[in-house]
């Protein structure tokens, strides 16, 4: 509080001979404990709810230690190795104890899980060594292999030394469709197992589309609605709004009912002879579909910053251009339209942040190709199991959402948007 | 041009100019509704000569922005033609009629500098570089505003937004400006500043300006005629010394200056005189300006200022009381009880050797015949 009191010799001074800053701090300290008062409750349920339990999910990205906690005489050793000589007796003596021990305390599966996961086949092998790891006697080595030839292979001991590192860039370099190398390289992944950056250009690709659709749209309906007199625009921004009070699941499922083979519109194209009967447009559960709903369903949050914002300009400002003898179309693109960037971009931003991250909707009709970054993050999530990838995959889409948040920023200006 | 076009001539709605053909700006019978219903503006009849300075002044809701709003463009007229230089321009779009504007609250593009703002209708034009250039340069010189070209109108006070937006009207030397109210949103001494800029630039330029305003000095400080507007009508179009002194009716007479009512019966006319006999029974001669015949109501109109003090022998002499005295410094503003009206109005010039006056006391009052306009109620 009195902190920024600076030295008394140099600030101003109040009658009573203290400094005039640590006097008003004084003043205004009862005003603002209440003022932060009021926002408390809001700030721990964000705090509680929200931030912590991102950051813990999130950390699940570069930080797992299912094998080290568990397999905790092998690790150091794993750790320790060069990842190419042959395995020592030591090593082989030191898995079968933690072996025994995580078989006891029935964490065997996590361990297995989280050496598959760089691996794959290697979880039964876990499993069954560690079923038959009790009765096994020196030397370990030849008794392992006695077990599961696999032992004796070389990746699988490298798999385990990726896995020993609790703190690892692993996910986060599948997520970008890279391996992660025992030796600490990346190499790029086999073709037809690079996925990820695929779905994270289509994601991109149906975002932008979406929001340029948004805009063509949006932009002479927001005008209409800012020039119109007030009780024509408010009965038309309600019909606007109406969506909102639908629920976003029916909205889909009701462009389901549009949009399928034997759907309104395709019925409509045949009765109008644009198709043949036997030879429908595929309009759903495609990529198609996505756009087409996700647009629909995104649209209000373009049109109404937009609306806002061209509300505020005077229609003095395209009078007195064209006062000035430029025509109806120079007097939209050199006045009125520059006016309108902010909620162009106002508009955009939230458009393009909501469709990166859409899920329901692609999930609904996306079908085979429409599919977005968010449904592979709810696979990992609630399929697979591989909550580290889905937080990886979380990472990176939060990474593309701040990238071009800072594109924003530095083309149009955070201060230029403007919400209402 | 002006001597040829003074109000006698011109009839008292210029009408007789109307019709001449020789005007620069004309509306002929000009009519404008909304909605079908009301009319904003009933019949207009206005001739304007070549370098005039016009203002049309009225309250709010008047229809003289309508007017001007008809004039650039912007609005149709429901009846009637309009004329710009012998040529009928109500289906010229605004951008091809040439007219300069000034608005309201400037409408300077934020978007673009103050150089960029005036460069604009030159580059619409498709005028060269250089060309535009020296000529933004001239018109920011006009206004004092030579050094501003670089900024942006939101770094501008408003008095330096006023200058530009004059500048940017006339940059591209039009005949014709119109000024929407540009003044009103100027604090009161800047205003009556700009007032004898505005004047001076068109006695400079010789242009034409057409200004809409609701402040009557304004209207009688700059303009070379006024068209005062009510109810869709032009109550009286004249200079402003004749508006003022010479009102033609009671709208007029209450909206310009300060002015005193009283009202009465008609019992008597000698030419242009009448004698009018007042509710406290006393009767008074007045001048026979736009009321009825004998027997009719009229409404009688005194300047504060022509009321003359104690001179018990003139005609029109009465005993007026003292209500309450404001001491403004250059005159002292008596309210007095005279012929039983208790808001009348009189004004005591500060000068060597005035009345002293003192609340409660009774004194006489007087006017000449001349000063009293009988006018309809």
């Amino acid at each position: 509080m009195s902190e920024t009191a600076t030295n008394p010799t140099d600030g101003v001074i109040a009658v009573d001979g203290t400094p005039l800053k640590r006097k008003l701090a004084r003043a205004l300290f009862r005003s603002r404990v209440r003022a932060f008062g009021l926002v408390v409750p809001l700030l721990l349920m964000i705090i509680l709810a929200f931030l912590v339990p991102i950051i813990v999910f999130l950390t699940q990205a570069v930080y797992n230690n299912s094998f080290e906690r568990y397999m905790p005489s092998v690790s150091p050793m794993l750790a320790a190795w060069d990842a190419e000589s042959e395995p020592t007796e030591e090593m082989f003596a030191a898995l079968a104890a933690d072996l025994v021990i995580t078989k006891n305390n029935k964490n065997i599966g996590k361990v297995a899980t989280r050496v598959n996961r760089e691996l794959s086949g290697t979880r039964s092998l876990f499993t069954k060594s560690a079923r038959k790891a009790k009765k096994l006697e020196a030397p370990f080595k030849e008794a392992l292999i006695d077990v599961d030839k696999k032992w004796a292979n070389i990746a699988t001991w490298q798999a385990m030394k990726i896995s020993e590192k609790s703190l690892t860039p692993a996910y986060l370099a599948n997520a970008v469709d890279l391996n992660y190398e025992a030796d600490g390289s990346y190499t790029v992944k086999d073709e037809d197992r690079r996925i990820h950056i695929k779905l994270f250009l289509r994601t991109l690709q149906i975002s932008i589309f979406v929001t340029l659709a948004g805009v063509i749209l949006g932009y002479p309906v927001a005008f209409l609605l800012s020039t119109l007199p007030v009780r024509t625009s408010n009965l038309l921004l309600i019909l606007v709004l109406l969506p909102f009070w639908t629920s976003l699941l029916v909205r889909t499922t009701a462009w389901i009912a549009v949009l399928q083979g034997q759907g309104v519109l395709n019925d409509l194209f045949v009765v109008f002879g644009l198709a043949a009967d036997d030879d429908r447009f595929s309009l759903i559960y495609n990529k198609t579909g996505t756009l087409i709903s996700m647009t629909h369903i995104l649209l209000p949050f373009m049109i109404l910053p937009l609306y806002s914002v061209m509300k505020t300009i005077p229609v003095s400002y395209v009078r007195a251009a064209k006062s000035m003898g430029a025509t109806n179309w120079t007097a939209f693109w050199r006045v009125y339209f520059p006016q309108t960037i902010p909620g162009i971009g106002a508009g955009g931003i939230l458009v393009f942040i909501l469709a990166i991250s859409f899920y329901i909707t692609p999930a609904l009709v996306g079908g085979q190709n429409g599919t977005m970054i968010s449904n592979f993050i709810d696979f990992h999530m609630r399929s697979s199991l591989n909550w580290s990838l889905a937080a990886a995959m979380g990472m990176v889409l939060l990474v593309i959402v701040l990238f071009f948040y800072w594109l924003y920023d530095r083309i149009v200006g955070i201060d230029n948007m403007k919400l209402g | 041009m002006r001597e040829i076009f003074c109000a006698d001539d011109l009839g008292e709605f210029g009408l007789n100019a109307a019709t001449s053909g020789s005007a620069f700006v004309e509306f002929d019978r000009v009519q404008k509704s909304y909605d079908g219903e009301v009319l904003v503006v009933k019949d207009l009849n206005l001739a304007m000569p070549k370098g005039e300075f016009l203002t049309m002044l009225g309250p709010s809701g008047s229809g003289k922005t309508t007017c001007l709003m008809m004039l650039a463009g912007f609005e149709t007229a429901t009846h009637g033609e309009i004329r710009l230089d012998g040529r009928e321009i109500n289906n010229i779009p605004p951008h091809k009629r040439g007219i300069g504007m000034v608005f309201q609250n400037y409408a300077l593009f934020p978007h673009m500098t103050v150089a960029e703002n005036l460069s604009f209708p030159l580059e619409v034009r498709k005028m060269g570089k250089s060309e535009r250039e020296a000529k933004v340069k001239h018109a920011l010189d006009m206004v004092q505003m030579g050094e501003f070209g670089n900024r942006r109108p939101a770094q501008l006070s408003g008095g330096q937004q006023q200058r530009v937006a004059l500048a940017r009207a006339l940059v591209f030397d039009p005949e014709l400006v119109l000024m929407d109210e540009p003044l009103g949103a100027l604090d009161k001494q800047l205003r009556e500043h700009m007032q004898y800029e505005i004047k001076a630039l068109h006695d400079r330029l010789g242009i034409t300006v057409v200004y809409v305003t609701h402040d009557q000095s304004e209207a009688l400080t700059m303009s070379d005629r006024v068209a005062v507007f009510n109810d869709g009508v032009i109550q009286q179009l004249a200079p402003p010394e004749d508006l003022y002194e010479r009102p033609d009716n009671s709208f007029v007479a209450q909206f310009i200056g300060e002015n005193n009512k009283l009202t009465g019966k008609i019992i008597g006319r000698n030419n242009d005189k009448v004698q009018v006999s007042l509710a406290d029974g006393s009767s008074i001669e007045a001048l026979a300006v736009n009321c009825g015949g004998e027997g009719e109501e009229t409404l009688m109109s005194i300047r504060p200022e022509r009321v003359v003090l104690g001179d018990d022998t003139a005609q029109n002499a009465t005993k007026a009381k003292v209500l309450e005295l404001i001491y403004l410094g250059d005159h002292i503003r008596c309210r007095m009880n005279v012929h039983g009206n208790e808001d009348f109005i009189v004004k005591v010039a500060n000068s060597a050797g005035h009345t002293h006056l003192k609340k409660g006391e009774e004194t006489t009052i007087s006017w000449l015949p001349e000063d009293c306009r009988a006018l309809d109620i």
